[in-house]
């Protein structure tokens, strides 16, 4: 063991004793970050990679007709109609999930791919026990469908455990017969119209906060500290009150029986049979997402140019610049830090809208993340569901990146 | 503002269409909640003022909607239920999410920027796709329609608030108490428990008051992955808003927006003790 | 170390806390899952109530707004808080092939009172493998009379002819009910409704006359939207479920009228989702509640209509009002001139395609 005393006058081994103690230090502070940073990653990142393996993993099908399955992977559609054998085996296996109750789950798979193909299915695996050899031709007199190509390639389609439909389906786009990539018919077109959709209602949305926004912002930045306060309660308070009550009041305001309606008949500006149609539509959720949101858009911008010195404008203003170019020249650019990062915030999380397009927007208002819970809820496609959120979960990380880049995710503020 | 001796008389003009604006932007913030207040005395079952309410007419308004909230067992349940689950999911977000910022705060972190972008992570995320990602995690687990199912995710919805606000609370912390705390000899444990939380417990208080108020609103994960044995007051309200529009969602809108404004109170008034403590000066 | 055992303290309080929040989920009591409203006080009123005094077993209603979802959920997780569910009859078949409903075909169901067996006193679609009937209900439209001072609606055309009866209307978003009600007001005969819309260009004349009034449609999506939006004078007139209107008018004095022509009748049934905790107590009361008298009693309370035949002569008066109840019953002949009863085959084979060109449609 040396003396603590000579540690010191040895260079080399300071050094080292500096580094080591580095080293202990960094693994401490990664230590103490360890158990949030650990259930995190658990309870959230895991969660979200699960929501990208659904959008293409699913065995559900090729667990209840494994036999089928297998004969189906080597069959392919230039071959013509499968042979007898592979009749025969999708039959006994139609017939055992009938008894173990798994029928419905193939026939609803099976139905997304191909219209009534359940009702085929059904009405074969009732009558399955009593038919006879050769299969192929009682299944294809029992119903013609066993004899076109359509339900065949359907189900190897739903029998393949990995696909990428739903995410073509998420863009619009299928697998047709021959298993190359095309748009689906113009009828069934629906989610790019509505991705595009959530997107311009973001831009709008983040274009008017900002418009909204920045003078507040400004305002607050330039009063009085005592009236500054003041005047972020007045900001915070909607902020901390509840997204439902936030959104319940539009209701009230925008209802055909409304506050806003009732102004306007009291006013003479209409009369009552004139009544506007405010909510359920477009712009009455766009009304409603700005007041919402623009609370996020103010808080980053007003801690920017709360720290841009007044000193900068005035100046400016005594080398001769007018007030308008002083502002456009010096004190704007000052603010581009905030503005991106309240631009950016409220564009982010606009693009996951969900409760205020539900009770306000009608069909038109309809974003992207009601889909989601559609499909989640109503029609139990989970696989689309996942693959639609993986949708909006890259293009929300691109953001993220960009944010983190221009702005930086450590300046973040709330208040 | 303050280069008033400047200004010209066009300029004085534009200032005040500036603070028209703006005053107008604060009306369109506020307004919409001062309007239910009201409402939610009305004592007709509208949802909208009627003309005697307009003249003051004491028989307008009653407590009829705020006496239904008490006493329907239904809204009582949800409201034990949403300060239960609020609660825990502060306690547990505030735990982490100190522990997290005061190693963000580190300079020697190593991948600080990384482990920051997963923190925050969850405020950026679609709260559809995060529901949807929980409710994927939670189904094999058995943890859908339980509360520590929902307690878990509430806690991570609420994390990155809890990191953000104590984060900024350990700006302008002084480090040099920690190691002087050490130097007398104190365990890091006993320095943390004596030293830096007692500092940074206004942060930490405001940080948990953002948890309670994010969960106690939140409806959407709820949504997912409770049940009715989880009924909380926004899914009552949710329910409430689709099908019977009841005038009691003004009542209970108005209670929220009283609970929001004694926590915002709370919050300033630890801001202006956690400034204190910090030594930054009171401008 | 005062702070540290504090600190402790909170978390023991915080694991006592969860315990018992955990354990208070589990107590003597059966979840019956319906379409809230009027349509739960009903139940509430006729099957509950007598339910609770007779067995001693507590009943806890919870809304929900039709689907298999939570069902789906439950019961592939294996956290069936759900004990008996009121659903639709399409519901019913998918729930029971997919294998999310525990079977009923071996329940004891109780003859009507001339002791005609329970199978043949129900009506032919009401008893499946996995699911008793309780109600007829229809899907008819409703208008406020003060948005009509002149000339009334009356036939199905009308809701579709915006040119003579100017006005929002209400529909339920989805395309179940609105195409066949689109295809009734272009003039096709209910018994053809279903073979028409079998095909492409069926498809497309119901979407047609669905454009002719598309910036005049609001979309409902719960059963108590239609009288509220109605009353709140958001659409003049709306699709809605003949009961809830029969509500409005009779407890809350609304001036709505219904209009039975184009009705379009449905069931709805009682399912138990499988693997749930008390499927012995949720067997009794689906038992229970299916009685002759219970379902007739039901009836007192909103006008749908009971599945058993020996019900309908015993159904009453409304217990509040005193009104008759027969005459605003689905299935009373006055009102069948022109309904349609709702094909769950068709639905069950094309209402993937149908939901995804609605949607379609819709975001057009």
């Amino acid at each position: 063991m040396r003396d603590v005393g000579s540690v010191g006058l040895d260079g080399v081994a300071l050094k080292r004793a500096l580094e080591r103690s580095g080293r202990r230090r960094r693994m401490w502070s990664f230590l103490v970050v360890l158990p949030p940073l650990i259930f995190l990653l658990v309870a959230f990142v895991y969660p979200m990679g699960k929501v990208f393996t659904r959008g293409f993993y699913d065995s559900t099908v090729s667990e209840i007709i494994p036999e089928t399955t297998a004969l189906l992977s080597s069959w392919d559609v230039g071959e013509g109609l499968p042979s007898e054998e592979v009749y025969a085996t999708l039959l006994r296996e139609l017939v055992a999930a009938k008894k173990e109750r798994t029928l419905g789950l193939l026939g609803t798979r099976l139905n997304f791919e191909l219209s009534a193909a359940l009702g085929v299915v059904k009405s074969t695996a009732r009558r399955g026990a009593k038919m006879e050899a050769p299969y192929k031709e009682s299944m294809i007199g029992l119903s013609e469908r066993w004899g076109s190509l359509d339900i065949w390639v359907a189900l190897k389609r739903v029998s393949e455990n990995v696909s990428m439909k739903h995410f073509l389906a998420s863009v619009d786009l299928e697998y047709d017969r021959e298993g190359s990539i095309v748009l689906v018919p113009e009828e069934e077109r629906v989610y790019v119209k509505i991705l595009l959709r959530t997107l311009w209602m973001s831009l709008v949305v983040s274009f008017f906060t900002l418009l909204l926004g920045f003078p507040v912002a400004h305002l607050m930045a330039t009063v009085k500290r005592k009236h500054a306060n003041l005047l972020l309660i007045l900001v915070l308070l909607p902020f901390w009150t509840s997204l439902l009550v936030r959104t319940t009041s539009w209701i009230v305001l925008l209802q055909r029986n409304g506050v806003v309606n009732d102004l306007l008949v009291w006013t003479g500006l209409l009369s009552d049979d004139q009544r506007l149609s405010m909510m359920f539509n477009m712009e009455g959720t766009l009304v409603a997402m700005v007041q919402i949101l623009l609370p996020f858009a103010i808080l980053p911008m007003y801690s920017v140019m709360r720290t841009i010195p007044p000193s900068y404008m005035k100046a400016a203003r005594s080398l001769g610049a007018s007030y308008g170019y002083a502002f456009l020249r010096v004190y704007v650019p000052c603010t581009i830090p905030g503005l991106a990062a309240g631009v950016l915030l409220v564009f982010i999380l606009s693009t996951g809208y969900y409760i205020t397009p539900a009770l306000l927007g009608g069909d038109e208002g309809m974003m992207i993340s009601n889909f989601i819970a559609f499909h989640m809820k109503k029609t139990l496609n989970w696989g689309f569901a996942a693959a639609l959120a993986c949708v909006v979960l890259l293009g929300v990380m691109v953001l993220y990146w960009l944010y983190d880049r221009l702005v930086g995710i450590e300046k973040l503020k709330l208040g | 503002m303050a280069s008033g001796s400047y200004r010209t008389l066009s300029e004085r003009m534009w200032g005040w269409i500036f603070l028209l604006f703006c005053g107008g932007v604060f009306l369109f913030l506020v307004m919409p909640l001062l309007v239910i207040v009201p409402l939610s005395f009305n004592a007709q079952p509208y949802f909208t003022f009627t003309s005697e309410m307009l003249r003051f007419d004491s028989e307008a308004f009653s407590f009829r909607w705020y006496e239904q909230f008490w006493l329907s067992d239904k809204w009582r349940s949800s409201l034990v239920n949403s300060f239960f689950i609020a609660t825990v999911t502060a306690i547990c977000a505030s735990i982490l999410g100190v522990l997290a910022a005061l190693g963000l705060s580190r300079p020697e972190m190593p991948y600080r920027r990384l482990i920051n972008a997963i923190l925050i992570s969850p405020l950026i995320v679609p709260i559809v796709v995060s529901a949807a990602g929980l409710f994927f995690f939670f189904a094999p687990l058995g943890l859908i329609g339980t509360f520590p199912g929902v307690i878990i995710a509430h806690t991570v919805l609420t994390l990155p608030f809890v990191v953000i606000t104590v984060t900024a609370t350990l700006v302008g912390f002084d480090k040099s108490l920690i190691r002087a705390g050490l130097m007398c000899g104190a365990s890091p444990l006993r320095v943390f428990f004596q030293v830096t939380l007692p500092l940074i417990l206004p942060g930490v208080l405001s940080g948990a008051l953002f948890a309670f108020v994010i969960s106690f609103d939140e409806v959407v994960v709820v949504l997912f992955v409770a049940s009715v044995e989880q009924q909380t007051v926004p899914r009552q309200m949710w329910a409430g808003l689709r099908e019977e529009l009841s005038p009691i969602i003004l009542a209970v809108a108005t209670v929220l927006i009283g609970v929001s404004v004694v926590l915002l109170l709370m919050l300033e008034m630890l801001r202006r003790r956690s400034d204190r403590l910090r030594g930054v000066e009171e401008t | 170390m005062l702070l540290m055992r504090r600190f402790l303290g909170v978390i023991f309080v915080l694991i006592l806390g969860l315990s018992f929040g955990m354990t208070s989920a589990f107590s003597e009591s059966l979840t019956v899952v319906s379409w809230g409203g009027s349509y739960t006080h009903s139940q509430e009123k006729a099957y509950h109530e007598p339910f609770t005094s007779e067995t001693g077993i507590k009943v806890l209603s919870e809304n929900y707004n039709g689907g298999l979802a939570e069902i789906k959920t439950q019961v592939e997780t294996g956290t069936v808080t759900w004990d008996v569910v009121d659903v639709e009859l399409s519901d019913a078949l998918r729930g029971c092939d997919e294998g999310l409903l525990e079977p009923l075909d071996t329940l004891a169901l109780p003859p009507a009172p001339d002791g005609t067996p329970a199978s043949s006193d129900f009506m032919e679609e009401a008893i499946t493998e996995c699911a008793v009937g309780t109600i007829v209900w229809s899907t008819i439209y409703a208008y406020n009379e003060k948005s009509f001072p002149g000339a009334k609606p009356s036939t199905i055309a009308d809701l579709f002819d915006t040119k003579k009866f100017p006005g929002k209307r209400g529909f339920r978003k989805g395309p179940k009910v609105t195409l066949e009600m689109a295809l009734m007001a272009d003039g096709v005969s209910p018994n053809q409704v279903y073979a028409v819309l079998s095909t492409e260009a069926g498809l497309k004349r119901a979407f047609a006359k669905l454009d002719s009034i598309r910036d005049d449609i609001v979309w409902w999506e719960s059963g108590s939207q239609p009288p509220q939006l109605l009353a709140d004078g958001e659409v003049a007139m709306s699709t809605a479920y003949n009961g809830r209107i029969f509500n409005a008018v009779v407890v809350e004095d609304q001036p709505f009228t219904i209009v039975w022509d184009g009705q379009i009748q449905d069931l709805d049934l009682w399912v138990i989702p499988r693997g749930g905790k008390n499927v012995e107590a949720a067997k009794r009361f689906v038992a229970f509640s299916t009685t002759t008298k219970a379902l007739a009693d039901q009836a007192k309370y909103i006008a749908y209509g009971p599945v058993r035949m020996s019900s309908i002569p015993q159904v009453g008066r409304h217990a509040d009002s005193g009104v008759d109840m027969k005459p605003h019953m689905p299935t009373s002949p006055a009102n069948t001139k022109n309904a349609l009863f709702n094909d769950v085959f068709f639905w069950a084979d094309f209402s993937e395609e149908l939901n995804q060109r609605f949607a379609s449609w819709l975001a057009k």
